[in-house]
């Protein structure tokens, strides 16, 4: 059984402190209860780094998850942010009303495949379809963990569990379906690629609606074994990127110094770029049709396609959709809740 | 007139059967109305099927000089349009019954004892109406105009119906107006009236407002402060959230540059309603959702999160009758027992129980007080009688109280308690509510984790056995304190009576003439109506003051009296159970008879 890469130390010398003046220990949590070597660890440590490194303040984030090994993780990252562990499949509707209530808040929700593609189909499409300003992060090792093993509705066809029994059902490809319910943000990354995955982070902060990050997040106890397509090795082994990841921030200035034959740079709503350089292959994240077709041909090859792989700035998100005022709704004062004794009297006038 | 026995003037029911979707509703809404406005106490109550269009409905308008509005089995004058029924109709009726018929209906088996005034409806409709696609629409005003020559109905307050009907409409009021016309004049000069029934104005709806329990709980929620509402469409429950939206968009816009200050949500289905509530409810809004029956019970799981994570959320439930999809137009106290304990494990929710339109407006944003003040859920539990029909009321009172937002720690109070913080789910008052702080306070103490799993008093994870049970005995404490606070019961005694009536909800207006029968047979009754769950101590003193006690519900097991009895098991010997439960409103006679029954006396 091969083990996780451990993550390579981070490029450069990173600044002890970020822009709101924090240091990394300040977007920590409690320490991990999952198995050692689970993948859902490395995708956190990538949150916190990206959160750290984009600055982002940790009393304004809402950590929203459902019930599974994945929904665990908020505790392990940034304790200074308010968290919500809600119930299984159930996370986007309790983020969708906590968006509504309050428009000053940023937002990480954390799934995993059953949680997002088994028991929550539903609430996860619809969550989509509102275009609910967040980033839905899914921690997918096609494996129910907590339970001890069975498949989730990501796992593979003929892919097997550790008994020996093959799934004998399709997976459900949450990008596809996202990019397919006009998701405006759709990415997929690999939990032991921190390089991509951070930079995927930070730009998906910077997504104005909902950005979904699927993570395949291999399960060191249940799913890493000979037979099982979403194993470490057999992850690393297909794992294709599109292309390199880059993330400019909006406080720095744009080198103009890429080749626009090989690299890509998208502005984000806040003024950040994401900057995407060319494998091998020409790839344009803008074209819906493009992407849905690459991912259906690459899945067909058994192929794990990394990165971006659709973005579409500038739709409305759902509190645009919805004109909220410009005050959170759980600021409103009486005062301006409650409508004068004078507007009673004029209905029940109506009604007389 | 002369003719007419005086005891039939403003006291009988006009029973209206037409077809469904044929626009019948109009013109019952302004008959009812003409009636109103003559002073006249008058309620109306729509028995519907489910279905869009084509199958039969009864409209039922009740005239009480004397102010029952409750719901009358029998009816003295039926109008009646659907051939599908028409001989069902007939066959019901009581001896001496009033019978406005369409001429065009198969007329076979006509009973002799019954007043038949035949009308040439189809005829009618097409001298009074050019537009021979409107005539569908406009026939049913035809009968408003004859049934008015007929019992007296004063033209000018059909004209003024009519007006407050179609307003912003002036060819739907002329179009209807002729329609009134056509049929008044119809029976002036062709009808013998050979009845004694009739109206005469009288000044009891002076002042006196008309609104169906679902609007009124709409209202309810625009001044209580409701800023997230999620619902998913459920008869009979649409018309509380469609009525809210209305009133949101009208009175709930910023000033400058008319953005919301609300968030409506229709959402996928009653799971995800619940949970955007909770969701809204936990980051600091008003937050509710509305549904009936089949949503409570697919919200079960997420009623038992925000009751174990403590979090403000209010759930109107306007029953229906269940199991099951049951009869989805017809109304039912069947959610007592299920609401109250709703969710896997030891849960135990406050609900509020309006019996009247302004109850459910005074309740309701009452509910929202108490959710927040006791960090939990609050069930309004409506009916389909209550929630949909027109019901007369005095107009509502302007909320004295000031919002109770309960206990949220600000930034500034955080601070004050220093390093030590807070504990989210601990008791430093003594009675059981803790300390709340909502996201994006900004202070580097306010933030906790929420879950539904084991925690301790400072919420973290825990599956230590006296952990757990502190918790879920701190919020056992809280619901009890919260007893006292919930709306109190109203309790009216009656000098010399050892018999004790207990109700709740809609049962309330055919109790009241219930009351006054059982008066006039010799029997005198205290009353108590139960207005908050859990039950509390005023129910038992109640109990203990009556030899017995009949609770009258409209459920087939008795919920609140099971309620009654888990509560003062040493009473349960005093209880008996009136049960009604075929899907009708409860009328007086459901109440009354059994209990002459038990009484030893017959009607």
């Amino acid at each position: 059984m091969t083990q996780p890469a451990t993550t390579p130390p981070a490029t450069p010398v990173q600044p002890k402190t970020n822009r709101l003046g924090l240091t990394r220990q300040n977007y920590t949590g409690s320490p991990s209860t999952l198995c050692p070597g689970c993948g859902h660890d490395s995708v956190t440590s990538s949150i916190i780094t990206a959160c750290f490194e984009v600055g982002i303040d940790p009393q304004q984030l809402i950590k929203m998850s459902g019930i599974g090994c994945s929904s665990k993780t908020p505790a392990y990252f940034m304790s200074q942010s308010f968290a919500f562990n809600s119930v299984h499949g159930r996370m986007p509707s309790v983020a969708t009303g906590a968006m509504l209530a309050n428009t000053d808040l940023k937002c990480i929700g954390i799934s995993g495949d059953g949680d997002t593609a088994s028991i929550g189909l539903g609430q996860f499409m619809h969550l989509l379809r509102r275009n609910v300003p967040m980033v839905y992060i899914i921690d997918n090792n096609g494996v129910y963990g907590l339970t001890k093993g069975q498949f989730s509705a990501t796992a593979d066809k003929g892919s097997k569990l550790k008994s020996g029994l093959a799934n004998d059902f399709p997976p459900i490809d949450c990008c596809a379906m996202a990019i397919e319910l006009k998701c405006s943000f759709v990415a997929r990354s690999f939990s032991g690629d921190n390089k991509q995955l951070v930079p995927l982070i930070k730009a998906a902060l910077s997504h104005k609606g909902t950005a979904l990050l699927d993570v395949i997040s291999p399960c060191i106890t249940f799913n890493n074994h000979e037979g099982s397509t979403m194993s470490y090795d057999s992850v690393r082994a297909h794992d294709i990127p599109l292309h390199e990841i880059g993330f400019v921030p909006a406080v720095e200035p744009i080198k103009a110094e890429f080749d626009p034959g090989t690299t890509k740079d998208i502005e984000l709503p806040d003024g950040s770029h994401i900057r995407l350089k060319k494998i091998d292959r020409d790839y344009d994240p803008t074209n819906r049709i493009g992407a849905l077709d690459t991912i259906e041909k690459s899945r067909s090859k058994g192929e794990w396609l990394t990165g971006l792989l659709y973005i579409r700035e500038g739709e409305p998100d759902y509190n645009t959709l919805m004109h909220l005022s410009k005050t959170p709704l759980a600021h409103m004062s009486e005062k301006e809740l409650r409508p004068s004794e004078t507007v009673l009297k004029e209905i029940m006038g109506e009604l007389m | 007139m002369s003719t007419q026995n005086t005891n039939k003037i403003n006291d009988f029911t006009i029973r209206v059967a037409t077809v469904n979707g044929s626009g019948s509703q109009s013109a019952n809404s302004v008959l009812i109305k003409s009636i109103f406005y003559m002073g006249i106490p008058v309620a109306g109550k729509n028995i519907f099927p489910s279905n869009i269009a084509g199958l039969p409905t009864w409209y039922n308008i009740r005239v009480s000089r004397e102010g029952y509005v409750g719901m009358r089995r029998d009816a003295e004058i039926l109008i009646l349009m659907n051939a599908d029924t028409f001989q069902e109709d007939l066959a019901q009726a009581k001896p001496g019954t009033v019978v406005v018929f369409n001429d065009k209906l198969p007329q076979q088996n006509m009973r002799p004892d019954l007043v038949y005034y035949p009308m040439p409806f189809n005829k009618l409709v097409q001298e009074c109406c050019e537009v021979s696609t409107l005539r569908k629409l406009v026939i049913n005003m035809i009968y408003v105009g004859a049934v008015a020559q007929l019992l007296g109905i004063d033209m000018d307050k059909v004209r003024h119906a009519l007006e407050r009907q179609f307003h912003n409409k002036p060819k739907a009021v002329e179009l209807n107006w002729k329609a009134a016309l056509c049929g008044f004049e119809y029976a002036k000069n062709n009808v013998k009236k050979n009845d004694p029934y009739g109206v005469l104005a009288m000044d009891k709806t002076t002042g006196k407002i008309v609104i169906t329990g679902n609007e009124s709980a709409a209202l309810g929620a625009l001044f209580g402060g409701c800023t997230v509402f999620a619902w998913y469409p459920i008869t009979p429950a649409s018309s509380l959230g469609e009525s809210l939206i209305d009133y949101l968009a009208q009175h709930r816009r910023e000033a400058e540059d008319h953005q919301a200050r609300f968030a409506v949500v229709q959402a996928e289905d009653e799971l995800a309603a619940l949970g955007m509530a909770i969701g809204a409810g936990w980051a600091g809004a008003r937050a509710a959702t509305s549904t009936s029956g089949p949503g409570i019970s697919l919200m079960a799981e997420f009623a038992g999160l925000a009751y174990f994570t403590e979090i403000p959320v209010v759930i109107f439930d306007v029953q229906r009758l269940g199991p099951s999809t049951g009869l989805p137009t017809r109304t039912s106290q069947g959610d007592i027992l299920f609401t109250q304990f709703l969710s896997h494990g030891d849960t135990h929710h406050l609900a509020v129980i309006p019996a009247t339109p302004e109850e459910c407006f005074s309740l309701s944003y009452e509910a929202f007080n108490l959710a927040e003040e006791f960090q939990t859920p609050v069930f309004v539990m409506s009916d389909l009688d209550l929630g949909m029909n027109n019901w007369m009321s005095d107009p509502f009172t302007y909320p004295k109280e000031p919002f109770r937002r309960g206990k949220v720690l600000t930034a500034e109070q955080l601070e004050k308690l220093g390093a030590a913080g807070f504990e989210r789910y601990g008791d430093p008052d003594g009675d059981g509510i803790p300390y709340r702080t909502l996201p994006g306070t900004k202070h580097p103490k306010a933030a906790y984790f929420t879950r539904g799993s084991g925690h301790t008093a400072r919420a973290t994870y825990s599956e230590k056995p006296e952990d757990w049970k502190w918790v879920l005995d701190r919020i056992a404490k809280k619901i009890e304190t919260a007893k006292e606070r919930l709306p109190q019961p109203v309790i009216e005694k009656t000098s010399g009576a050892k018999v004790g009536l207990i109700a709740y909800g809609s049962t309330h207006f055919a109790l009241i003439e219930a009351r006054d029968q059982l008066a006039a047979q010799g029997i005198k009754t205290h009353y108590l109506r139960i207005r908050g769950l859990p039950l509390n101590g005023a129910v038992g003193k109640f109990i203990e003051e009556c030899e017995y006690v009949y609770v009258v519900e409209q459920n087939q097991q008795g919920q609140m009296m099971n309620l009654m009895k888990m509560n003062y098991p040493a009473l349960a010997g005093r209880m008996r159970s009136v049960l009604h439960y075929d899907g009708m409103p409860i009328d007086a006679s459901n109440i009354a008879q059994p209990i002459l029954k038990w009484e030893g006396k017959n009607l």
